[in-house]
């Protein structure tokens, strides 16, 4: 059972720190008396010596649980196991948005307030030590929750005798310090997963495995096509049924209810609906024209020295190339689960939601109830990748549950999960460049176009994904803005700005790189279905474009890749991965393509790519070696080989884990993955219809070189490598065969249909 | 093995509950379908539940039994995260009509053994940490499990082989193969 800090207060000794992740508005109100539903942050040593800790960020898969124990473990100076934290449920934790964008463990650690509030308890222990002992402070030492005279160590106390039955509550310390990263003991060390041995076995309970009284099993019936409406409901359709079949309809918005899932299941194929034609959608064939057409846009520049047309004009050569990105999919591996208790006004629901505040807001706008009357409760679904059907099904299955009056679990159907989730973003991106007659690059345009509808739904946008979108909410409008106002700041969050160019705004430098003379203008237009946060979002597709586009200019002026990115480099820690990948690899300099690549067979080579991720948030190279073979026009990615910065190393093995995992799922994306459609749905509704790389597969041996910087900030990890695979791999391709590939998925056909086009 | 450790809950708090095996699915009495009592064999115990004969085994092993380790993943055969072992086969049970199975000896990811008491190849996947949401670790363990029993001798291409149809969207691929292995060369051993 969590207990509240009420209860905590009532019942046990405690030292308990108290901090507001609340904004100054809240805080405000707080201070005036009125109410307000946002809690504190706190941590607790109970009396017993353990720790309780609670924290908005949650486990997603990615060992962020396990990090952020480390994390309070080690600013309390207790050993791992003592330390209990509770994740996301918006009774007990506080509000710590969404758990998303590789900014979860950076948040906590160098923001710190959990830290913080660690090290805190800490020192005030330690000061309580102090007196209880007759030791002075810094002739004090801790270890795991026992404080030592460092003189002599007969004189000692632990935490759970300071404590005891008595109550401390403090409020967090700013000033309190953090442990230095060089006496760190748990933070650093490949601590296992905390989930692990139960996953492994079965013991594990998932938002699938949670079972509430009484519950019913709800199934959803979606439109069959993009714009479709409901016409009719035909409930004799599932009279006969067995299960005490219910169905359910608000606006466009369809299901079923019954005793068992599998009543359920048959009750949701068997019911007869009829629906309106869809409204039609742009043939896939032609649809990165479609973008580059579509209007109204929001154009946006990220740079614009306004000089590049003037320097590529006087340039020695000038070269152009585009690149194109499909809609992908999350493709959960389980799909969507929530379960959903909506009664007598009230709703406790429990989900896999990356966001249970968000999430809260947006159930009562749908429940057409307070806020205040939601309970959501974190339990941890099949990896996301960024937002799945987590708050759809949790939609889904409250308002079934609102209908029917009972509690309800609904698990979506694969086609369900896949026909309408929230894919990952296509593109269309111009490269151009200007070279001098030396061979250096002197002015970058790039220009994108990218297609968005919806998104998270955040505070107050349920129709950002389907349910909310069916049960008669609007997603978030479409802002549309023409031509582009000039920058007021550097900001690289999308990686729209390629790492050669300076990010000169207002006469500052913000970029990795050399080139004064750049351009980036990207054009967001409507997309004809829901899109949102894919791991690496617009940041994998716009460094796809880049580090291919760098590695075609190395090729033209005849220079070895790795040399040519280090030539336009400025930013040291981006330098030091790219030297570090390059050495790992046994990089040989020389220009790309191998010389004499054979014309047929199998034919071998190696590429490069590199990112500072969002602009701030990890560094990251990988070199790529591949086999093509020129026959069947396959691609086998034979081995990656990554070096990652991200600042201080909280947990090495669970660093390279995300690494590993992130590498391959670019793979899988690079060589694999593609959403497709006819004129009216999504046509990719399974596994045989959208193909990720097995298991089995002829998978690379990835090696992982960790740069560790323990007096950097924190940044992220899960996003990092996932972003350089596919310019790596096509840079491969190219060093192998001659051949540019500017088109993902790098599918044998487009191979093969490329290959053919070589003189 | 205790029957609350194989059917029981676990509860947020750690306790566990024992499901009621004997009460039969509640369906409606007016339907088209005919229930009947069909008696399983699961982890080495007896069960008879009255259940639709079509009903496909994962939704009586996760929802009447009330067992973790198979999952729903795609309802179609193609991921294996509903595996399950029966007589010695690697079964997607999510499309195993449970009437196929009747009598027949099934088990799950749970009857392997426990965090406690991990089967080798559990422990070769949590020494490892050979996953990262864990979600489809079930369709390769029981999928390998199946294989290398019946073929201690495989190459790993062979296991590759054996798990090209199994999916992972963690892409913990690398990490399951070193696991996979290892257990493998425990069993040659």
């Amino acid at each position: 059972m969590s207990l509240s800090r009420r209860d905590f207060l009532k019942t046990s000794g405690a030292l308990i720190v108290t901090f507001s992740l609340a904004p100054e508005s809240v805080l405000a109100q707080r201070l005036d008396g009125a109410s307000s539903n946002q809690l504190d942050g706190w941590l607790a040593v109970n009396g017993d010596g353990t720790v309780t800790a609670y924290t908005g960020k949650c486990e997603l898969g990615h060992g962020l649980y396990t990090a952020q124990t480390q994390l309070i473990a080690e600013e309390l100076s207790v050993s791992f196991n003592r330390v209990k934290l509770i994740q996301c449920d918006t009774a007990l934790t506080p509000d710590q948005g969404t758990t998303s964008g590789a900014q979860s463990h950076p948040t906590n650690f160098n923001q710190g307030a959990l830290a913080l509030a660690g090290a805190t308890a800490r020192e005030a222990l330690l000061e309580m030590a102090s007196t209880r002992l007759g030791v002075a402070v810094d002739q004090l030492t801790v270890k795991d929750g026992v404080i030592s005279g460092k003189a002599d160590a007969s004189k000692k106390v632990s935490y759970a005798e300071l404590v005891g039955g008595k109550k401390f509550n403090l409020t967090l310390n700013t000033r309190a310090k953090r442990k230095n990263p060089s006496d760190w003991t748990v933070l650093g060390t490949p601590v296992p997963r905390i989930e692990i041995p139960a996953m492994a076995t079965g013991e594990f309970e998932y938002v699938h495995n949670v079972r509430v009284p009484g519950m019913l099993h709800g199934q959803v019936v979606r439109p069959p096509a993009y714009g479709s409406t409901v016409m009719s409901v035909d409930q004799n359709s599932v009279r006969d049924l067995f299960g005490n079949v219910k169905v359910v309809v608000k606006k466009n918005f369809v299901g079923v209810v019954a005793e068992k899932p599998w009543q359920a299941m048959q009750a949701a194929n068997k019911l007869k609906v009829t629906w309106t034609p869809g409204a039609g959608l742009p043939k896939q064939s032609e649809f990165h024209d479609y973008l580059r057409n579509k209007k109204p846009a929001r154009d946006t520049y990220a740079v614009n020295s306004k000089d590049v047309d003037e320097k590529i004009a006087q340039a020695a050569k000038v070269i152009n190339a585009t690149y194109h990105y499909p809609y992908q999919m999350h493709g959960s591996f389980g799909t969507s689960c929530a379960v959903a208790d909506v009664q007598s006004g009230k709703a406790t629901v429990y989900s896999p939601t990356q966001a249970v505040y968000p999430l809260r807001s947006t159930l009562a706008m749908l429940l057409g109830i307070p806020q205040e009357n939601v309970h959501v409760i974190f339990k941890m679904g099949s990896g996301c990748y960024g937002i799945n059907g987590a708050d759809t099904v949790s939609y889904d299955a409250a308002l079934l549950s609102q209908a029917v009056g009972k509690p309800v679990r609904v698990q979506l159907t694969r086609k369900d999960e896949m026909a309408w989730e929230n894919y990952g973003l296509a593109f269309v991106i111009d490269e151009r460049a200007g070279i001098d007659k030396d061979g250096t690059i002197i002015a970058w345009h790039h220009e994108s176009w990218s297609p968005t509808l919806g998104g998270r739904p955040g505070p107050n946008s349920p129709g950002n994904v389907v349910t909310g979108l069916i049960a008669g909410f609007e997603p978030a409008p479409f802002a549309a803005r023409s031509p582009a106002p000039d920058p007021a700041n550097f900001a690289n969050n999308n990686n729209a700005v390629p790492s050669y160019v300076a990010g000169a705004v207002n006469g500052r430098g913000g970029g990795t790189g050399k080139i004064r003379s750049e351009r980036v203008l990207t054009h967001d237009v409507q997309s004809p279905f829901f899109t949102g946060p894919l791991r690496s979002p617009a940041r994998l597709q716009n460094t796809f474009a880049h580090e291919s586009f760098l590695d075609e200019i190395a090729a033209e002026v005849k220079t070895d890749p790795v040399e040519y990115r280090l030539r336009h480099l400025s930013d040291p820690r981006l330098i030091e991965v790219v030297k570090a990948a390059a050495k790992a690899a046994n990089w040989e300099p020389r220009s790309s393509p191998r010389a004499a690549a054979r014309r047929t067979g199998v034919a071998t080579g190696r590429g490069i790519s590199c990112v500072l991720y969002e602009g701030d948030n990890g560094y990251c190279a990988v070199v790529a070696e591949v086999d093509v073979n020129q026959d069947t026009g396959r691609i086998s990615v034979k081995r990656l080989v990554i070096a990652n910065d991200v600042g201080p190393i909280s947990n090495p093995d669970g660093l390279r884990n995300q690494l590993e995992g992130g590498a391959l799922h670019g793979v899988s994306r690079t060589l694999n993955e593609e959403v497709t459609w006819d004129d009216q749905k999504v046509t990719s509704i399974d596994w045989r219809t959208y193909r990720p790389l097995p298991v089995g597969a002829d998978i690379p041996k990835i090696e992982t070189v960790l740069i560790n910087r323990p007096d950097a900030r924190a940044t992220g990890a899960g996003e990092t490598a996932v972003t350089v695979v596919g310019a790596a791999i096509g840079n491969a391709v190219f060093d192998a065969t001659g051949v540019r590939l500017r088109q993902v998925p790098f599918t044998p056909e487009r191979v093969k249909a490329e290959l053919a086009k070589r003189i | 093995m205790e029957s609350a450790a194989l059917y029981g809950e676990v509860n947020a708090g750690g306790v566990r509950k024992v499901a009621n095996l004997l009460v039969p699915l509640r369906g409606a009495k007016k339907g088209l379908s005919s229930m009947s009592m069909i008696t399983l064999k699961v982890n080495g115990r007896s069960v008879t539940l009255d259940a639709d004969p079509t009903t496909p085994l994962l939704y009586i092993l996760s929802d009447d039994l009330a067992l973790r380790g198979p999952k729903f993943g795609c309802g179609l055969g193609q991921c294996g995260s509903c595996t399950v072992i029966v007589k010695g086969q690697a079964v997607r049970s999510c499309t195993a009509p449970v009437s196929t199975v009747a009598g027949a000896e099934i088990t799950t990811l749970e009857g392997l053994g426990s965090s406690e008491k991990p089967h080798p190849i559990q422990k070769a996947f949590i020494d490892e940490q050979a996953m990262q949401c864990g979600f489809c670790v079930n369709g390769v363990i029981m999928t390998a499990k199946a294989y290398l029993d019946r073929n201690p001798k495989a190459s790993e291409a062979e296991v590759r082989q054996a798990l090209s149809t199994v999916l992972c969207r963690c892409h913990a691929h690398s990490r399951m193969l070193h696991a996979v292995t290892r257990y493998a060369k425990g069993v040659k051993a």
